[in-house]
């Protein structure tokens, strides 16, 4: 059943979806709500918990507060109230050099996740800012280049790059850190149809727990068995993904649909 | 137009193209340098000059005449130098006489004039060919072992990333505005020239709002890969010993160069 | 510059090499290093990790900014060289980095300004921009919009102004141009093109007010600039003010006051010179003179390798990684 009433469902929620690994959750949030400078609040009293292996998708309209969600996962933007906790870590300051090597946080746009000049020094930049020596660093470089499929691609220039691949090398910048958790902003937002495939297929082979947020609910139904809908800066659903589609309702009164095929 | 037609770097796998990017800055100021400093007239210092020009062309698999032809973007600002050709005192070279107006060019007058024009075309020339050869990366990477100062080097790096982006943005923007406009000519169309300045001030207004926006979200981007304040980078280069050879033979050439100019 | 395939509406204020004697080259090298060293202290001490991806960004939107443009009349057009806005966004010091990483790349990438003269590019476009610009804004920061906005337009015209001044007496000094005619030139056609920097320059600071008020509050700009530029800003277009009508009506006489100050040699010596005549003085017009100078020529030349291989060296045993 899935479940619509947040406030009251969020424990059972995650015990439900992932009832073989609950006891190892790697990624706590708590009663998260928080309000930008200007007084817009983006998240309210948010609670959801990922275990180990786990894929979830977050779907929602935009302004629901996905984004937001995941800038709190790795501490870049700090809730007044409510605790984030990853592998056991609460994301406090002294922290998050830590949990940024855990949480592979990719952006949506990767024209803001690619900033160096050379598709090399952009997957180097995580592995060299952790503080691992050159050797270390440049294998990592080849080895998630390798991971992407594009290891040819390593002394192009950025902006010489298609959507596509510029999507692939921006998973690839946070690959070479070997996160636990990956969690990425609209991975197949703008890509073609054989690239938006090519993604789907990298996505699939990966075995990090991930939390990936979308409007793509044809890659939701494929890769992720769990689903989080969110509205208005709420949880306004979680759990299996199918029961949540078959949900007609349920996704009108959020603003998603289904593509038809 | 995509704004990667301003690129000009031409890869090749040429001996100047592998060169280290330090050598190549060195030798471009030193060039530039040593042509400031030859003399007015000295003509047979000027040609080996342009022969090292042709030299460091051939053996980059470029063709000559090319970088010829780009170095002409320098020739409009000779406008600046003509009249100095008519006021430098001397015997007279010719005259012509323009309307009411007399012109004498001197001697002393056309040497200088074309002296300054030399050494512009053949300092372009040596400028455009370290573009051709050398990735814009590569040189950012001989600045920081040239001990520029890290975060100016680090800043021309983030501009040379985004310079691209914002252009395209800043084409979509005057083609949005073309699309609006009815002529597309520079005849008064769409209002006052005061309108149309405004017009494109809240474009630039736009494109500094989004800009600072991106530069929020790099931020950000840099933060969840471990950026904390300091910039780290690999060194890709060591000095190899053809790198210290073609140094020095550039350094003599161009010694050699200095003292032939004045005795020649 | 007029035959420019790409970047046809770029100001023709930079100035390519070879249009510049290496006195007048190497001073304004001088000049743009000590700001340029004291701006990169300034941001460095804010310990602000944001400002290294903000100014490599808005280096890039000027450098983008610059190619927006409006037709004005008889095929010319209106655009933005930026240096007043740079400083007024982003205060003074951050203005200048800014400014010099565009000069910089223009430079490397696409030729448009020259390298050995690059020490004056930055300096013309970059700081006396900050200079003027941020200068004569300042005090008006916190007053009413209408008197804030007209200060605005007139700190961007005169910052054009005043590189253009700048530029035609480096020109002149460089044995280059005669000021009688550059001068004129110069300031007639860049009183146009200052008119359009400053209507451009002030529709985009209104609009990143509306859009952005955050950005340009109070606060930011106490913080990028105190009252010692507004006194520097005021001087320079003092003094603008006063040596270009001089200038155009007796440019003679400026060139007496030159000579007298030693910035040029009396008589026939053009100050483009750095070795009178090519030769040495005392031995005269005979081939060992002119050896003699060429030796000398070759020498700095040869310190400069000598200082480069230096740098070379310390670099190549540094270690791989730097902060």
């Amino acid at each position: 059943m899935p479940i619509v009433h947040p406030e009251a469902a969020q424990v059972s929620a995650g015990a439900e979806a992932t009832s073989d690994n609950a006891l190892d959750p790697i990624l706590q949030i708590e009663r998260l709500t928080f309000a930008y400078p200007d007084g817009r609040v983006a998240l309210r009293d948010v609670s959801l918990t990922l275990h180990r292996g786990e894929k979830t998708a977050l779907v929602g309209p935009n302004g629901a507060g996905k984004s937001t969600l995941m800038l709190h996962l790795n501490g870049i933007l700090n809730a007044a109230n409510g605790a984030v906790k990853v592998a056991g870590l609460p994301t406090s300051k002294e922290n998050l050099p830590r949990i940024r090597g855990i949480i592979g946080l990719v952006f949506q746009n990767p024209d803001d996740q690619l900033f160096s000049p050379t598709v090399f020094e952009d997957v180097a930049f995580g592995p060299l800012h952790m503080g691992l020596p050159e050797d270390e660093v440049r294998s990592r470089v080849v080895e998630a280049l390798s991971q992407v499929d594009m290891l040819e691609y390593q002394h192009r220039l950025s902006h010489h790059l298609s959507v596509g691949e510029k999507k692939r090398i921006a998973i690839a910048t946070v690959l070479s850190m070997r996160p636990q958790i990956l969690a990425l902003d609209e991975p197949t937002a703008g890509l073609d149809p054989r690239a938006r495939r090519r993604l789907i297929e990298l996505l699939r082979e990966r075995s990090e727990t991930m939390l990936v947020s979308t409007h793509d609910l044809l890659m939701v139904r494929e890769l992720f068995p769990r689903m989080i809908i969110m509205d208005e800066g709420r949880v306004v659903a979680d759990g299996p993904t199918e029961e949540l589609l078959a949900d007609e309702p349920l996704l009108q009164a959020h603003g998603l649909e289904l593509p038809r095929c | 137009m995509h704004i990667d037609a301003f690129d000009q770097y031409q890869e090749s796998d040429s001996l100047v193209h592998r060169l280290d990017p330090r050598v190549k800055v060195v030798v471009t100021a030193l060039f530039i340098l040593s042509n400031a400093l030859l003399p007015d007239g000295a003509w047979a210092g000027f040609l080996i000059a342009f022969g090292l020009i042709a030299l460091v062309a051939i053996l980059a698999r470029l063709e000559l005449w090319r970088v010829v032809k780009r170095s002409f973007i320098a020739l409009p600002f000779a406008l600046a130098a003509v009249t100095i050709a008519f006021a430098a005192p001397g015997p007279p070279l010719f005259s012509f006489a323009l309307g009411p107006w007399e012109f004498t060019v001197t001697v002393p007058g056309a040497t200088r004039f074309l002296s300054i024009l030399l050494r512009s075309l053949l300092s372009v020339q040596m400028a455009i060919l370290l573009t051709m050869t050398t990735p814009f990366p590569d040189l950012i990477h001989a600045f920081r072992h040239l001990r520029l100062p890290h975060s100016l080097v680090a800043i021309i790096a983030f501009m040379y990333r985004y310079l691209f982006v914002l252009s395209d943005e800043a084409l979509r923007l005057l083609r949005a505005r073309a699309a609006r406009t009815a002529r597309l000519d520079d005849r008064a169309v769409g209002g006052s020239v005061l309108w149309r300045a405004r017009v494109t001030g809240n474009m630039a207004g736009q494109l500094f709002v989004r800009s600072f926006e991106r530069s929020d979200r790099v931020y950000n981007a840099m933060l969840a890969r471990g950026y904390q304040g300091h910039l780290y980078t690999l060194s890709p280069h060591e000095m190899s010993g053809f790198d210290w050879a073609a140094l020095g033979f550039f350094a003599l050439a161009l010694l050699a160069l200095q003292i032939f100019a004045r005795i020649g | 510059m007029l035959a420019q395939p790409f970047f046809p509406f770029i100001p023709q204020l930079h100035i390519p090499d070879g249009f510049l004697s290496l006195a007048v080259a190497a001073i304004f090298w001088l000049l743009s290093l000590v700001f340029v060293a004291v701006g990169v202290h300034k941001v460095q001490k804010t310990f602000n990790e944001r400002l290294i991806p903000l100014m490599g960004i808005m280096a890039a939107f000027i450098f983008a900014a610059q190619m927006l443009n409006f037709p004005v009349a008889g095929g010319t057009s209106g655009h933005l060289l930026g240096g007043a806005l740079a400083a007024i966004v982003l205060g003074p010091w951050a203005g200048i980095l800014v400014m010099t990483s565009v000069i910089a790349v223009q430079a490397l990438l696409f030729q448009d300004g020259g390298l050995l003269v690059m020490g004056a590019n930055i300096f013309n476009m970059g700081i006396l921009t900050a200079l003027v610009g941020y200068g004569l804004y300042r005090p008006f920061a916190a007053s009413r919009r209408t008197v804030q906005m007209a200060a605005i337009g007139v700190a961007a015209w005169f910052s054009v102004m005043a590189a253009a001044l700048l530029t035609s007496l480096q020109l002149w000094l460089s044995g280059t141009s005669t000021l009688n005619v550059v001068l004129p030139a110069m300031m007639g056609v860049h009183a146009l093109i200052g008119l359009g920097e400053a209507l451009i320059t002030v529709a985009a600071v209104s609009f990143i007010r509306q859009a952005r008020p955050d950005l340009m509050g109070a606060k930011q700009v106490r913080e990028q600039g105190g009252w010692g530029w507004v006194a520097a800003g005021a001087a320079v277009t003092l003094l603008a003010l006063l040596l270009t009508p001089f200038a155009s009506a007796d440019p003679d006489g400026l060139e007496r006051v030159a000579i007298n100050l030693g910035f040029m040699h009396a008589g026939q010596d053009a100050p483009y010179q750095l070795l009178p005549d090519y030769t040495i003085p005392f031995l005269g017009e005979s081939p060992i003179s002119g050896i003699l100078a060429g030796l000398v020529g070759a020498a700095v030349v040869a310190a400069l390798v000598v200082l480069m291989v230096h740098l070379l060296r310390r670099s190549s045993t540094l270690t791989n990684r730097r902060a």
